[in-house]
């Protein structure tokens, strides 16, 4: 197929082996770990920091605003200029807060996103790790973010942040069965659930096409279940200012707030990703079976554009509904996620099951 | 060391535990503290503690003539200004039977009405911010922006005009006021209904409202809560029908009164009095007469001595001025009694037994302003 000349996989083999010629396998192996995780820490600051551009931007659009427009040309350095600011004020500490607890828990938040960003597939071949349990191995990991939350809230020391952390983890964990079962939807669809298998399979449409109703609706529900494990608007219980002040990170300061901060942009990046890679073909482009021409012009636009292009569509539309939406009751959150979107989608992975049984999918 | 060991520890609630909300807190719009006792998320009880930003006016006003009294009751609340200076001025002219000009008459009442819009404005975009619905605070002051500069051009000032004077008005409106109103209304006629699309249509805002902090209309009347939040309970209490001044009795204008008592209920009735008041400007502007724009009045006023009240509808319930004249230019004792104090005194009881999260969105409901209470 056409799009195999954006395929990475033997430029990617090719420094493998290029590494093991030069070095012992021991050492070529950490040369491959540092490489890969100095280039997902840079691709990880400065999509953070875009992230929150992209947000500032769209809130303003959302409220009549003009929003950062003097840092830069349009504003773009304003984030980093916000993070210099953060790197250089002072850590505050708070009376008989748990030093250890306090100082771990932002690294727990964002290790827990780090760590899912490696399983995610850019390109053909552009992929840090090709688990054949990919999938469940995101959830698991995104879902550890949620220790970091409770630690913070604990740690602090604070009954605002107690408060916060004890919502976050009702939310985090309640959320986390629907973020799961909407994926297992489409693993019944896709029978696999390795990343590149899935997006491999997404070559004659997407899944979201592909898998009739019961897809549309796992979509629909993953998007809201992601929004509210990501802790965001209308789902923002732990941070909650109007009633909380800010939540879980009401007592951090400088470098460890920036760390929340960046992990909850990083966390909205991840799921945005796995709602592309899993229910909007990934890296794939657009095709539509039996015209040809059409597919190949569409191959050659090149598959990280595809990934980032949907990936800020669902961002986007996790924007709009963020600015949009009061915020709900922590009652009323549950009750959205116990009663109402874990019947639906108990009942839909078992419509979708019919429908491939009968083998009714395209 | 016997008796410190064996204190009765019943004073100690188990699994309860109390929480500052204030004097620095996002949603209490200023300098109040609530000191709230949770158990879990649940409220059990609230203690307001005032005066954090009191500021002795009642004190000051015995030292002040009256001109500069007016000055001091801009600072109550500030939202509805003009409608706090028109009762120290309503309280002075009938102290003294003075008759004001028909012009003047007009004029205060198309602007207390413009002050209740933009005062309502106000409190739309921050009850949002409460629920969480940002965007709507910007829309509310977007919208707020027109008034306040129709203010400006007039007055000269935007938040504290003291624009109204015993006897009249400071000087004579701007030439454009009349126009800049009209395009206002038209301009404002379509912006609510934006309002009620992104706020009163939308579901989480609905079930975040509707059945929460429910005040009966006896507990209204025991504690004495007017204006909006009243009304919101169906306790007919509208000053500017019961008792009418200025020109509230030749304007035609609904009361509008809701059933249920709870925070959607209040929250209409703010939206539905927006479009009254629209109504009345929109009966008077175009009728103002050409005349004086203020009586006659002389540079000392000196009130002859007795017990006076004035009673005027804010934006936020009915504000009491009891005044007490030995017949010098000063008052003996000024007495205010102000709704927002008022109306805190029912969050307590209303918002028992609720979450965290709806004592935000009562007292929001409410729409206590901090300098109002203290005073």
């Amino acid at each position: 197929m056409a799009f195999n000349i954006y395929d990475f996989t033997s430029f990617n083999q090719s420094i493998d082996q290029a590494l093991y010629e030069w070095l012992p396998p021991f050492w070529a192996l950490i040369v491959e770990m540092t490489i890969i995780g100095l280039v997902f820490l840079l691709a990880y600051a400065i999509v953070g920091l875009f992230l929150v551009y992209a947000e500032r931007k769209v809130c303003a659009f959302m409220q009549n605003r003009v929003g950062p427009n003097r840092v830069g040309p349009y504003g773009i350095f304003q984030t980093i200029a916000d993070f210099i600011k953060l790197l250089m004020k002072e850590l505050v500490y708070i009376k008989n807060s748990d030093k250890l607890l306090f100082n771990i828990a932002p690294f727990i938040v964002i290790i827990a996103s780090f760590m899912a960003i490696a399983a995610i597939p850019f390109a053909k071949g552009l992929h840090a790790i090709d688990f054949d349990i990919g999938i469940m191995y995101v959830v698991a990991v995104s879902s550890l973010g949620v220790v970091g939350v409770l630690l913070a809230g604990w740690s602090s020391n604070n009954k605002y942040s107690l408060i916060g952390a004890m919502r976050s983890g009702a939310q985090i964990i309640s959320y986390e069965l629907s973020v799961g079962l909407s994926l297992l939807t489409i693993i019944v669809l896709a029978g696999t659930m390795q990343f590149s298998q899935v997006v491999e399979m997404q070559s004659t449409g997407w899944f979201i096409f592909k898998g009739h109703i019961p897809a549309v609706i796992a979509f629909l529900i993953f998007l809201i279940a992601s929004t509210a494990e990501t802790n965001r608007g209308p789902f923002d219980l732990a941070e909650a200012e109007s009633e909380l002040t800010a939540g879980f990170h009401t007592e951090y300061s400088g470098i460890k707030f920036a760390f929340f901060f960046l992990a909850e942009y990083m966390n909205m990046f991840i799921v945005a990703s796995i709602a592309a890679t899993v229910f909007w073909g990934g890296w794939m482009p657009f095709h539509v079976s039996g015209w040809e021409g059409f597919n190949h012009v569409m191959d050659f636009i090149p598959p990280l554009v595809w990934y980032f292009g949907k990936t800020a569509f669902i961002i986007w539309l996790m924007m709009l509904f963020k600015w949009t939406f009061p915020r709900l009751r922590i009652d009323q959150l549950l009750n959205l996620e116990w009663k109402y979107l874990l019947p639906i989608n108990l009942v839909n992975i078992l419509f979708m099951a019919f429908i491939v049984l009968m083998g009714w999918h395209f | 060391m016997k008796e410190i060991i064996n204190l009765p520890v019943h004073s100690i609630e188990e699994e309860e535990y109390h929480i500052n909300m204030g004097p620095q807190h996002p949603s209490t719009h200023g300098v109040l503290r609530l000191v709230v006792t949770l158990q879990g998320e649940i409220v059990k009880k609230v203690q307001p503690h005032c005066g954090y930003i009191h500021r002795g006016i009642e004190k000051m006003c015995e030292k002040d003539t009256f001109q500069q009294i007016i000055h001091l009751t801009d600072r109550m609340d500030y939202l509805s200004a003009h409608i706090n200076n028109h009762a120290v001025c309503l309280l002075v002219e009938g102290a003294l039977g003075i008759e004001v000009p028909e012009r003047v008459k007009y004029i205060r009442t198309i602007i207390d009405e413009l002050a209740r819009i933009q005062s309502h404005q106000l409190w739309w975009s921050s009850f949002g911010m409460d629920l969480g619905g940002l965007t709507c605070f910007f829309y509310g002051l977007r919208d707020r922006e027109h008034i306040l500069d129709i203010f400006e051009e007039s007055f000269g000032s935007r938040l504290l005009h003291s624009y109204y004077t015993p006897g009249g008005l400071m000087r004579d409106i701007h030439p454009n006021f009349q126009k800049r109103t009209k395009e206002f209304l038209k301009y404002f006629r379509k912006k609510i209904r934006d309002y009620d699309k992104i706020l009163s249509g939308n579901i989480i805002f609905t079930e975040r409202s509707k059945g929460i902090g429910t005040m009966s209309k006896e507990k209204a009347i025991n504690y004495g809560v007017t204006g909006p939040s009243g009304r919101g309970s169906g306790w007919a209490c509208d000053v500017r029908k019961k008792f009418p001044y200025a020109l509230y009795d030749k304007v035609e204008f609904r009361e509008v009164l809701r059933d249920e008592g709870d925070t959607y209920a209040r929250y209409m009735v703010r939206m539905d009095e927006m479009r009254e008041s629209m109504k009345i400007i929109e009966q008077l502007i175009d009728n103002i007469p050409e005349g004086d724009f203020t009586a006659k009045m002389k540079p000392i006023i000196k009130l002859p001595a007795g017990e006076y009240y004035q009673r005027v509808e804010t934006a936020r319930g009915e504000l009491g001025i009891y005044c007490i004249s030995d017949g010098n230019k000063t008052p003996l004792r000024m007495k205010f009694r102000t709704p927002s104090f008022v109306n805190l005194g029912v969050l307590d009881i209303i918002s028992r037994d609720m979450k965290i999260a709806d004592l935000v969105a009562i007292g929001a409901s409410l729409d206590l302003v901090i300098p109002d209470i203290d005073r």
